[in-house]
C-alpha cells in the first residue's frame, strides 16, 4: 500500500546535521522501504534522506528547521521515526557531542 | 631557521622530517572503460575494508570518524560522478579525483566552521581511494618522524604508530580540525599554520608545539636548548595537572582568576568549564572566513559560548581584523597594516558590518554573562562612537520589540596612549590588557617580523611599567583590569604579570593548568 506522510523538526542537536548525527539519520532511514527526503526549506530542494552525502550536503546547522517528507510503504512511521531521532539530539549526550 | 606557526597540540617532537604530501605513485590507466570501473569500484572496496580494519582498534572519536568515512564511501550518490565521466571517456584516478574535488569544494566554501573542517575528511576520503587505485601501499615513516605538509587526514593520522614520539607539522591545517582534537587527545605536539617553507625538505628538525614553531636544519646549540625547553614542559605538565581542576592561588594566598581565551565557538567543547574563570577573549575573527557571517551566523556561535559559560563572564571581542588579519571584502591593503585601519578603526569606517555585529550581540546578551570590548582604541572618541551604535541598534531592537540586553562595554589596552593616559577612559566597564599588541607598539617591533624577536618582551621595565599603570588606575576608579596577550598563559612572564597588580589573567585553554600551577609558585 502506498502512502505519504510529512513533518518539520527542530535541530537542537549541538553541530546540527552533521557527521555522526548523519551517519545515524541515513542509517535509520535505510530501514524503511519508503523513499524518504529532506530539506531544510519548505519549497526545497529535496534531498534523499538515505544518502549522507546528500544529507552533508544540505548542511543543516543546529537551529535548523528541517522538512521530513516519506512516500510509500510505512511512510508515516519513517518519518515519526526520524523525527523522533532528531529530537532525541540523535541519542548524543552532551559529553559525546562535543567532538562531532 | 626557525619557523613561526600555531600551536594546535601542546608539546615538543624532535625527529627526521616526513613529507605527507610525497605524491601517490601514478595509476596506470585501463585499455576500456568497463575496466576502469571495476578498478575504481575495487579501490573503493579496498579502502573501505582498510576503514573497517582500522575501526576494530579504534575508539571513540576516531571510530566515529572511521565511520563516518565508511559512509561516504559507501554512498552511491559520492561516486556517481566519476562512474559518469568514465563513461565519457576518462580515467579512473582522473574521474574520481574530480568529483571528490567538486564535493570539497562545497564544504570549502561554506560559512559554517564546523562544515569547513569537514572538508579535510573528503580529502582523506579522496586520497584513500587515490592510493588504493594506484596500489601504493603506505611508505614507512620512521618511528618518531615529524609529519609535514600542507594538511593531514583524520584517517592518515591513525594509521601512524605514533608510540615512539613524533609530531605534526603543517602548513595551512586549523587548531579545530579533527586531527587537531586527534592530536589532542593523543598527546601529539601538533603546529599549524607554518606557512610557506621550502617544499623538499628532508633531515632533522625540532618541533615545539608549545610555543609554535618548528628548526629547521638545528645548530647544536639549538637542540640543546630545544631539549632544555623540552623536558623542562614535561616536568611542568606532569606537575600541572594537579592544579587544573583547582582554583589559582598564588604562594602567599592571593586568589588570581584564570579565564580562556578562544577563536572558534568550538574550541569549548573540549573545556571543562569548572576549571576556567570564564571566558577572557573571544575573537570573532574567525567567523569573517571567506564571506562576511550574516547576524544568525554570529548569534548562534555568541550564544553557544554563552550557554556553556553558565553565570560565568564571556568577553567577546568586536571584529578585530587588519593588521595581520586581512580580510577579503573588509580590510584594505596598507603598506603598513599593523599601523592602519584595524580593529575598532575599520569597523567605524564599515558601519555597515558594524552593525551586523552588534545586533548579534545584543540578542546573544540575552543567554549567559555577555561583556563586549573594543580593540585597538586609542582614543576616548571612538570608544564613545562605538559605544553610541550600541545605543542606536538597542532602540532599534527594542522598538521592533526583539528579545536583547545591552552588555557592559570595555576596551582592549593595546595602543600605548590608552596605557599613558587610562584617565581619558573613566567611563569604560573594563580594560583588558591585550600585551601583544601593546608590546609591539611600545618596542616598535612587529610581531610576524622573526628577526625583531628579540625585542618583543613582555617582560620589558616599559611595558611592565604601562601594565602597572593600567592595574593602578583600575584599582582607584574600580574599573576590573584583566589581561588577554600570550604572555597571560607563558611561565615565564606570569610573575612580572602578577607584580604589576594583575590578578586576572586570560590564556589559551591547553596552558590552564600550567598557568595555574605558575601561579602557584608566585610570591605575591
Amino acid at each position: 500500500m502506498s502512502a505519504s506522510a510529512e513533518a518539520t523538526v527542530l535541530i537542537t542537536h549541538t553541530v546540527g546535521l552533521h557527521a555522526r548525527p548523519s551517519v545515524k539519520f541515513t542509517k535509520l532511514a535505510k530501514s524503511f522501504a519508503a523513499e524518504v527526503e529532506v530539506a531544510v526549506a519548505a519549497n526545497g530542494p529535496w534531498f534523499d534522506a538515505k544518502s549522507i552525502v546528500k544529507v552533508m550536503a544540505a548542511k543543516a546547522p543546529k537551529g535548523t528547521l528541517l522538512h521530513i517528507r516519506a512516500k510509500g510503504d510505512r511512510a508515516s512511521e519513517a518519518v515519526d521515526a526520524l523525527v523522533d531521532l532528531v529530537q532525541r539530539d540523535f541519542d548524543e549526550d552532551a559529553d559525546h557531542a562535543r567532538s562531532a | 631557521m626557525r619557523i613561526e606557526g600555531i600551536p594546535a597540540s601542546a608539546g615538543y617532537a624532535e625527529g627526521p622530517l616526513f613529507d605527507l604530501d610525497r605524491p601517490p605513485a601514478a595509476y596506470t590507466s585501463k585499455s576500456s572503460a568497463a575496466e576502469e570501473i571495476a578498478a575504481l569500484e575495487t579501490a573503493i572496496g579496498k579502502a573501505v575494508s582498510r576503514l573497517s580494519a582500522m575501526i576494530e582498534t579504534a575508539d571513540g572519536d576516531a571510530a566515529d570518524i572511521l565511520e563516518f568515512h565508511i559512509a561516504m564511501l559507501q554512498d552511491d550518490a559520492l561516486s556517481a560522478p566519476a562512474f559518469a565521466s568514465i563513461g565519457a571517456d576518462q580515467a579512473a584516478d582522473v574521474a574520481w579525483r574530480a568529483a571528490l574535488d567538486a564535493e570539497i569544494a562545497g564544504y570549502d566554501a561554506s560559512d559554517q566552521d564546523y562544515f569547513r573542517a569537514r572538508a579535510a575528511d573528503l580529502r582523506d576520503i579522496r586520497d584513500q581511494v587515490l592510493r588504493a587505485l594506484s596500489e601504493d601501499g603506505e611508505p614507512t615513516a620512521p618511528l618518531g618522524a615529524i609529519f609535514h605538509g600542507e594538511d593531514v587526514a583524520p584517517t592518515r593520522f591513525l594509521e601512524i604508530d605514533w608510540s615512539a614520539g613524533g609530531g605534526i607539522a603543517l602548513r595551512a591545517g586549523s587548531t579545530a580540525s579533527h586531527v587537531a582534537m586527534l592530536a589532542r587527545a593523543r598527546g601529539v605536539p601538533m603546529v599549524v599554520g607554518l606557512g610557506t617553507f621550502p617544499g623538499s625538505l628532508a633531515g632533522m628538525a625540532l618541533l615545539d608545539a608549545e610555543h609554535g614553531g618548528m628548526v629547521l636544519s638545528p645548530s647544536p646549540a639549538e637542540i640543546d636548548a630545544f631539549r632544555q625547553s623540552s623536558s623542562a614542559f614535561a616536568a611542568r605538565q606532569g606537575a600541572a595537572q594537579s592544579f587544573l581542576t583547582r582554583p589559582a592561588v598564588t604562594k602567599a594566598g592571593t586568589a588570581v582568576r584564570v579565564q580562556v581565551n578562544i577563536a572558534n565557538p568550538s574550541d569549548v567543547d573540549g573545556i571543562d568549564i569548572s576549571t576556567c574563570d570564564g571566558v577572557g577573549l573571544m575573537r570573532t575573527e574567525f567567523l569573517f572566513g571567506k564571506t562576511l557571517p550574516d547576524e544568525e551566523t554570529q548569534y548562534n556561535a555568541y550564544r553557544k559560548v554563552l550557554e556553556w559559560a553558565g553565570d560565568k563572564p564571556v568577553t567577546i571581542r568586536t571584529v578585530d581584523a587588519g593588521g595581520d588579519k586581512p580580510l577579503a571584502g573588509f580590510t584594505v591593503e596598507e603598506t603598513n597594516p599593523f599601523l592602519g585601519l584595524r580593529g575598532i578603526r575599520l569597523s567605524l569606517k564599515r558601519r555597515d558590518i558594524f552593525r551586523v555585529q552588534i545586533r548579534a550581540l545584543l540578542r546573544a546578551a540575552i543567554h549567559g554573562n555577555l561583556k563586549v570590548m573594543f580593540p585597538m582604541i586609542a582614543t576616548p572618541e571612538e570608544y564613545s562612537q562605538a559605544a553610541a551604535l550600541f545605543a542606536e541598534e538597542q532602540a532599534g531592537l527594542a522598538a521592533r520589540g526583539v528579545a536583547h540586553t545591552m552588555p557592559p562595554l570595555g576596551i582592549m589596552v593595546e595602543v600605548p596612549s590608552v596605557a599613558i593616559a587610562p584617565e581619558a577612559f573613566a567611563n569604560v566597564a573594563f580594560f583588558s590588557i591585550g600585551s601583544n599588541d601593546l608590546t609591539q607598539y611600545v618596542m616598535a617591533a612587529a610581531r610576524d617580523n622573526a628577526a625583531v624577536t628579540y625585542l618583543n618582551s613582555v617582560r620589558h621595565p616599559a611595558v611592565l611599567r604601562l601594565m602597572e599603570a593600567v592595574v593602578r588606575f583600575g584599582r582607584e576608579t574600580e574599573i576590573p583590569v584583566s589581561l588577554c596577550g600570550d604572555a597571560g598563559g607563558d611561565p615565564a612572564a606570569i610573575p612580572a604579570l602578577l607584580e604589576t597588580g594583575l590578578r586576572d589573567l586570560s590564556v589559551a585553554p591547553a596552558q590552564l593548568a600550567m598557568a595555574k600551577a605558575a601561579i602557584a609558585e608566585v610570591p605575591v
